[in-house]
């Protein structure tokens, strides 16, 4: 199959159109994505402080690399993101799953529990920081409330730094299963129902059918939700700056928050952009891979 | 007995789902409930679910004293004018990237794919730096520039999908008829894909109104967005639980009322990429 011949004009006239038609958005995002990212690269073979004039940054080629790779913040950093992601993704992808597999039964009021699920999603995570930090708050929140009333001792959930994990893990695991049991529910049913259906009749069990059957034909999904996931985990910061600002101590400072606050709490801006381009370069390997998995604009005719 | 059990299953299954969504339910409960009580009940360490009595002094507070009218402006002006710009400039590659043929068409396609998932701190550093070179630092058309530039290649890719479902027939006719690619565009794509707009409107104005790190370095005290004026509630004093709140409420209404409309449309937008492939 290949696509139509384009509805326009021929020859250079009709590349000239095409290319009028893009030119403000490719625009827009080099100006916006592309040379901001330049940049930073830049930046990051430089010494330069907020609040100095850019022009009196030294030039100091690899030595904010070499300075990362020996950093033990960066290396604590790395660790808790990947504690996070692990905690996190694991927990949302079994969850968001095993429900979707529970639940997946078109049913009358459907769409009414859709709306409920995609909420967590839709509200700013500044919000989202906000109400947990209340909910963890040792004085005022409402969980240390009933855990005295199970007869436990109040704990300060956001000062300790075991605690602090935990909170941070589970609010994630609150505002992200629901995007993935949406994102499978969506596709069990779009399962042709003629291959479930044959599969019972070949005598496979409701088991057999779950793994044997559904996940292995949903299995793009899946790995897309999981990547997805992955890149959020190295995207996200700004509930953990609300939450917990990162602490106690590096507990809670995932490698986004750590970018953030060696920048702007330390105000070693080009340091900050070294360690960035390492956050850069997994999220576009994360990123490739998605694209190799399904690349929604590729055509099949190809200019 | 077959029917009784799958009375059982769907009792189990409504089940199900009702515990799921008080799940996702109760922190947002809680916050609007709390946004209506005062200090004493707040402070008090008894949680009250439903019991009290309701107050708006903190509604009264933020919108009174702290300059909450001009922030609000300020998320209002920078949201639609992100979410126009964005729409306009994102319909046209769209268009251009489905339906015309040019060199470099799908590395253009790859490109914005790709420059889809920049985190926000990777950007913040530059971001900073680059903005003060440029001399938008701390203004509002600072930030419409950057939310622009970061909702773009999301944009495309949806509208790219609602250009695919648009038959080809309709722009050929449009076409022989003599119009021009830019009609072709405003008057025959664009009443078609209303509701492709829409959601991706959506999708855009969310990001740029709920968006808390690059707007809080990009801003200052007259140019500051409604998340950014929340945090500054969390005082060393202490955070002021029922101010926090209600900013929260009022926050999260636009978005809600989003979802509670075309909550179905939204969750196609956000399952398109992984399902179709």
């Amino acid at each position: 199959m290949s696509d139509p011949a384009p509805p326009v004009a021929t020859g250079m006239r009709r590349w000239l159109v095409g290319y009028l038609f893009v030119a403000p958005a490719v625009l827009l995002m080099g100006a916006g994505l592309i040379y901001p990212v330049v940049q930073g690269l830049l930046l990051s073979m430089q010494d330069w402080a907020v609040g100095t004039p850019m022009s009196t940054a030294e030039f100091i080629g690899a030595d904010n690399y070499l300075r990362m790779l020996r950093d033990e913040n960066v290396q604590e950093s790395m660790w808790v993101t990947f504690k996070f992601g692990f905690f996190t993704i694991t927990i949302e992808m079994t969850l968001g799953v095993a429900l979707a597999l529970l639940l997946e039964k078109p049913i009358r009021g459907a769409s009414i529990f859709r709306t409920i699920f995609i909420m967590p999603l839709m509200i700013s995570p500044v919000v989202v920081g906000l109400v947990w930090r209340y909910l963890y708050d040792a004085r005022a929140g409402w969980i240390n409330h009933y855990l005295e009333l199970a007869g436990f001792e109040p704990l300060i959930w956001l000062g300790e730094p075991h605690l602090a994990f935990f909170a941070i893990v589970f609010t994630d695991i609150w505002q992200w299963t629901p995007f993935v049991f949406i994102i499978v529910i969506a596709g069990l049913q779009a399962l042709p129902s003629e291959v479930l259906e044959a599969s019972r009749i070949d005598g496979a069990n409701t088991w057999q059918q779950i793994f044997l059957v559904k996940l292995p034909m949903i299995r793009s999904i899946l790995i897309i939700a999981l990547l997805l996931r992955i890149i959020d985990v190295f995207k996200g910061l700004e509930v953990m700056l609300i939450m917990t600002e990162g602490g106690p101590g590096l507990a809670t400072e995932l490698l986004s928050l750590h970018v953030y606050k060696t920048a702007f709490d330390a105000q070693q801006l080009g340091y900050a952009a070294a360690i960035s381009v390492l956050l850069l370069l997994i999220v576009f390997a994360l990123s490739l891979a998605i694209l190799l998995i399904s690349n929604p604009m590729k055509s099949r005719a190809d200019v | 007995m077959r029917i009784e059990s799958t009375k059982t299953r769907m009792t189990f299954h409504y089940a199900g789902l009702i515990a799921l969504s008080i799940i996702c339910l109760t922190p947002i409960y809680i916050m609007i409930s709390t946004s209506f009580k005062n200090e004493v009940v707040i402070f008090d360490g008894n949680p009250v679910w439903f019991f009290f009595f309701p107050t708006i002094q903190n509604y009264v507070d933020i919108i009174g004293d702290s300059h909450f009218d001009r922030y609000l402006v300020n998320s209002i002006i920078v949201g639609v004018s992100a979410t126009l710009i964005t729409l306009t400039t994102g319909g046209m590659a769209a268009y251009a990237l489905a339906r015309m043929q040019f060199p470099g068409r799908q590395s253009i396609a790859n490109g914005a794919l790709l420059v889809r998932m920049i985190p926000p701190a990777v950007l913040a550093i530059p971001a900073f730096a680059v903005s003060i070179v440029l001399g938008i630092a701390n203004q509002l058309s600072g930030l419409i520039f950057f939310y622009t530039a970061l909702n773009l290649p999301f944009a495309i890719w949806l509208l790219y999908g609602f250009v695919k479902q648009v038959p080809i027939e309709l722009e050929e006719a449009a076409i022989v008829d003599g119009a021009t690619p830019w009609q072709v565009f405003t008057r025959v794509l664009f009443p078609v894909m209303k509701a492709g707009y829409a959601v991706t409107g959506i999708f855009v104005f969310r990001i740029a109104w709920n968006e808390f790190i690059l707007a809080l370095l990009l801003t200052d005290r007259t140019t500051r967005t409604l998340p950014v004026a929340t945090s500054l509630f969390l005082t060393d004093a202490g955070p002021e639980w029922g101010r926090i709140m209600a900013m929260g409420t009022l926050i999260v209404i636009p978005p809600l009322i989003f979802t509670f409309f075309s909550a179905r449309q939204i969750i196609a937008g956000m399952t398109a990429g992984a399902v179709k492939g």
